[in-house]
């Protein structure tokens, strides 16, 4: 039997909620970490899902805005940390312990990288684009290494997690509950991105960027503007992802990671709203059972993800709907 | 007689040493249906793309409507009213007739930079693309996906798109490919009613549609205009039967 | 700043050049007739710098080992591209990312169960260790020179083989037309795992010959991949000729970056900060040399221009 996708999502997002509300119920907080890694590995996949599902941008180097969300975060809470100003020459504060400001701050650095990585990058399509987000994500790694003043190859510990107006963010539950309200504000305007003319422009341009300039829209700029809002989600990602573990080092900017964000839109299913929520969960339960058996679990990963590549079209839900996802 | 509404000033277009466009100066007034023939290799897709804006000519201009159009790129051109359909139909095909249509609606209403409401729900675009889809006769085709559609729904489907731009003029390039003659023949009727509401370039094979519609023909050889003349002009020019038609027959 | 220490840093960025010229060379030629990108070609290098470190621990012979290093990495890449790559030619460059990218896993982690999280080493062979002193009285080492010259050689092989034998008549023939080569009657899929193999043989040796100089470790292949992914955007793709200058170019501005900007930073900055934010620049460099080339051609120096 062939299941309707809507209900597959509503099941899905039903279960993220629950299972944090069970492990609260049962004290296991250790649980209610693990989905929250989930839902905020989710949120930074779905932010690469809009160039790669709907733009058909195969983008190797997301872990920069990842790693930029991070470290907005983990400096601005240095600062705040250390009582030490943040002098930027124009101006200098002490950093800030305040969740919202520093989302803003992840975003709007994140946009701006992309802005300058999207322009260079989105002059060559196909391979070139592969090799050349590759290749900005590594830049951005070495720089995080060699940047000694904050932390170098060490990364910065944060010894608090930052604040949320009104909510005491120690909580796991309460750090969990802003992670998912997020990752649902995200979906939700995924979705209507995708039904919007612009997504209706950015999904064209991938099948057809002839058709799209002969009725008078440039690709270029369509790509770029969703490259760009692409690069502001996973950098909020960075941002909720730092402040989980307390910690960012240069392995956010990682070429692993930006693989790792590809293989979660892959086994969920490209092109669907659902497909790096799913992803990211059976991934992190993949980790976490996997990793519990053996060391080497990534053998294991790098089995599922041949079979899926080579055999198995769609992902999950293209599997449970009986419908091929969209093919890049 | 009216300013044209297309025209081209001395284009030229080399390729190595191969001149695929020789000072090709050409032009389309209101109300009419200008065919461009010439064999295989005469330099006729060369010529579209130097119109359409997809490749720069070394020298010469495009006008359109009069204004000099020769610095815009491919969009800029279809927003200043250039509808142009390809030889190879060039259409979304993992999406539907009706998402294909709406494409150009938003085109026409520069509405690529909406980002809330689904394309699909706004009526302004909609109703304009399926009163384009009605005229070409594929409105009972809208929900289908366009991979599934037959040749001769995707040739329709290209014109569509064209006509939901409401261009000042149309740029056609091989509308009639691949057709059959029934297709053709219906085709061609409804080409003869469209250059009532803009002109026609019309770069075609099929003989009979051209000789059927077109106002005027100009004759396109290695890359050079050899003649430009209404239909009965063309089919008593000797220049013409010895350098093209009487290739064919 | 000593005229000396220039040379010696010039003579660096070469032997890093032609090293990443074997890796580029090898990835350039696999996209130009197969039309593939191939992420575990870091692996198909990790593959030889294990095999040396191994085969030269057991015989304690370093020749020994670099030929183990090229059997195994060609046997590594024929195996891989018989069960896998083959069926990728076609498929779009996502599945070509993703599979190659789970190849990688699976070398890396299989590397890891074979052989251990800690680093091997592979000696410098005696009659290549120690310093050697070059005309003007630099001394350098004797095996980064060596280096130097095997990279040059390949370069000058690999360039006769494409041009001036049959095999590269068919390899040249490939990039342009597939249907025309099997028209020819030449047996496609054994031209196409022939050239993977070498392509796999040349990264496995970079890896050999590299691993004497820094550890062999699970993992050192990527970076060096990557590195090689702007070479060949920068030198163009599908060609060795473009691979071999942009192989230089990269290896040069990195090389002389890390060096110098520290240095040039110093004129006008205390000497710490100069020192910090000269690296920190100078880890940038060669990305900013790609940036600059994209603009000016983005199809790279040698590609085909769009």
């Amino acid at each position: 039997m062939r299941l309707d996708e809507r209900y597959i999502n509503a099941v899905m997002i039903a279960g993220l909620l629950a299972l944090p509300l069970y492990a609260l119920a049962v004290d296991e907080p250790f649980t209610i970490t693990l989905v929250t890694r989930a839902v905020i590995l989710a949120l930074a996949a779905v932010g690469l899902n809009i160039i790669l599902g709907i733009g058909g941008m195969v983008s190797f180097g997301h872990a920069a805005f990842f790693g930029l969300g991070g470290y907005a975060m983990g400096i601005l809470a240095y600062h705040a940390q250390t009582y030490t100003a943040l002098d930027l020459g124009f101006i200098s504060f002490e950093g800030t312990k305040s969740m919202p400001l520093i989302w803003l701050v992840a975003m709007v650095v994140s946009a701006i990288a992309a802005l300058f990585i999207g322009v260079l990058s989105l002059r060559t399509s196909g391979v070139y684009f592969i090799m050349i987000t590759l290749a900005f994500g590594q830049m951005f790694y070495y720089f995080a290494i060699s940047w000694a003043q904050y932390g170098g190859e060490d990364g910065l510990s944060i010894y608090i997690r930052n604040d949320f107006p009104g909510l005491n963010t120690l909580e796991p539950i309460q750090f969990f509950g802003i992670c998912f309200v997020i990752l649902c504000a995200v979906l939700l305007l995924k979705a209507r991105l995708q039904a919007s003319p612009f997504g209706l422009a950015l999904n064209a341009a991938r099948q057809s960027a002839a058709r799209v300039q002969t009725v008078g829209m440039s690709p270029m700029r369509l790509r770029l503007l969703a490259f760009v809002l692409s690069g502001a989600i996973t950098g909020l990602a960075g941002a909720l992802y730092a402040d989980l573990n307390r910690f960012v080092s240069p392995a956010m900017f990682s070429w692993q990671l930006s693989g790792e964000l590809i293989v979660l839109i892959i086994i969920g299913g490209v092109g669907r709203l659902m497909g790096p929520v799913i992803g990211a969960c059976i991934f992190v339960a993949l980790e976490h059972f996997l990793g519990g058996l053996t060391e080497f679990w990534h053998i294991y990963l790098g089995l599922i993800l041949l079979g899926i590549v080579l055999f198995g079209r769609g992902g999950l839900l293209g599997y449970l709907t009986g419908k091929e996802g969209a093919h890049v | 007689m009216s300013e044209p509404v297309l025209a081209t000033q001395n284009l030229v277009k080399s390729f190595g040493a191969l001149k695929a466009t020789d000072d090709v100066s050409i032009d389309l007034r209101l109300g009419e249906i200008h065919a461009v023939i010439g064999p295989n290799g005469a330099g006729k897709s060369t010529l579209i793309s130097q119109i359409s804006g997809g490749l720069r000519p070394d020298a010469g201009r495009v006008f359109l409507d009069g204004r000099d159009v020769s610095h815009l790129g491919t969009e800029a051109r279809a927003r200043a009213g250039l509808g142009r359909t390809f030889q190879i139909s060039a259409l979304c095909m993992e999406d539907s007739v009706l998402e294909n249509a709406v494409l150009g609606a938003m085109g026409a209403e520069g509405a690529a930079w909406r980002f809330w409401r689904a394309a699909l729900k706004t009526g302004a675009l909609v109703e304009r693309a399926e009163e384009a889809l009605e005229r070409v006769g594929l409105a009972d085709e809208r929900e289908t996906r366009c991979a599934n559609l037959s040749h001769g729904q995707r040739r329709q489907l290209e014109v569509a798109v064209a006509l939901t731009l409401a261009p000042k003029a149309f740029v056609m390039d091989e509308p009639m490919a691949g057709l059959g003659a029934g297709g053709s023949k219906r085709l061609t009727g409804f080409l003869d009613g469209l250059r009532e509401q803009a002109p026609i370039l019309l770069v075609e094979h099929d003989m009979d549609a051209v000789f059927a519609l077109a106002d005027r023909i100009s004759v396109l050889v290695y890359g050079k205009v050899i003649a430009t003349g209404t239909t009965d002009e063309i089919r008593a020019s000797r220049e013409v039967r010895e350098a093209y038609l009487g290739e064919d027959a | 700043m000593s005229t000396i220490l220039i040379i010696e840093q010039v003579l660096n960025g070469l032997q890093f050049g032609v090293m990443l010229f074997l890796m580029a060379a090898g990835l350039t030629l696999i996209f130009g007739v197969m039309g593939l990108i191939n992420l575990a070609h870091g692996s198909l290098y990790m593959v030889g710098a294990f095999a040396a470190a191994a085969v030269a621990g057991l015989t304690g012979s370093f020749f020994l080992g670099l030929v183990a290093a090229l059997a195994a990495a060609a046997l590594a890449g024929a195996v891989i591209e018989i069960a896998v790559i083959r069926r990728l030619y076609d498929a779009p460059h996502l599945d070509q990312v993703l599979a190659t990218f789970a190849l990688i896993l699976i070398f890396s982690e299989g590397t890891r169960w074979l052989f251990g999280s800690f680093p091997l080493f592979l000696d410098i062979p005696d009659a290549l260790s120690g310093p050697v002193t070059l005309p003007g009285g630099i001394e350098y080492p004797l095996y980064r020179l060596a280096l130097i010259c095997i990279g040059l050689a390949v370069a000058l092989g690999l360039w006769g083989l494409i041009e001036r034998t049959r095999i590269g008549v068919q390899i040249r023939a490939g990039e342009n037309d597939r249907e025309m080569i099997a028209a020819l009657g030449i047996d496609i899929s054994k031209l196409y795992t022939l050239v993977f193999a070498l392509g796999a043989a040349l990264a496995g040796l970079a890896g050999a010959l590299v691993g004497a100089i820094q550890s062999v470790q699970v993992g050192m292949g990527e970076p060096v991949l990557i590195l090689a992914f702007v070479v060949i955007v920068i030198g163009g793709i599908g060609s060795i000729r473009g691979a071999f200058i942009g192989a230089l170019l990269v290896g040069l501005t990195d090389t002389l970056a890390g060096v110098f900007l520290p240095e040039l930073f110093k004129l006008f900055m205390e000497t710490g900060a100069a020192q910090k934010s000269g690296s920190a620049l100078a880890s940038m460099g060669i990305y900013i040399l790609m940036g600059l080339v994209l603009i000016w051609r983005p199809t790279g120096l040698f590609g085909a221009r769009a």
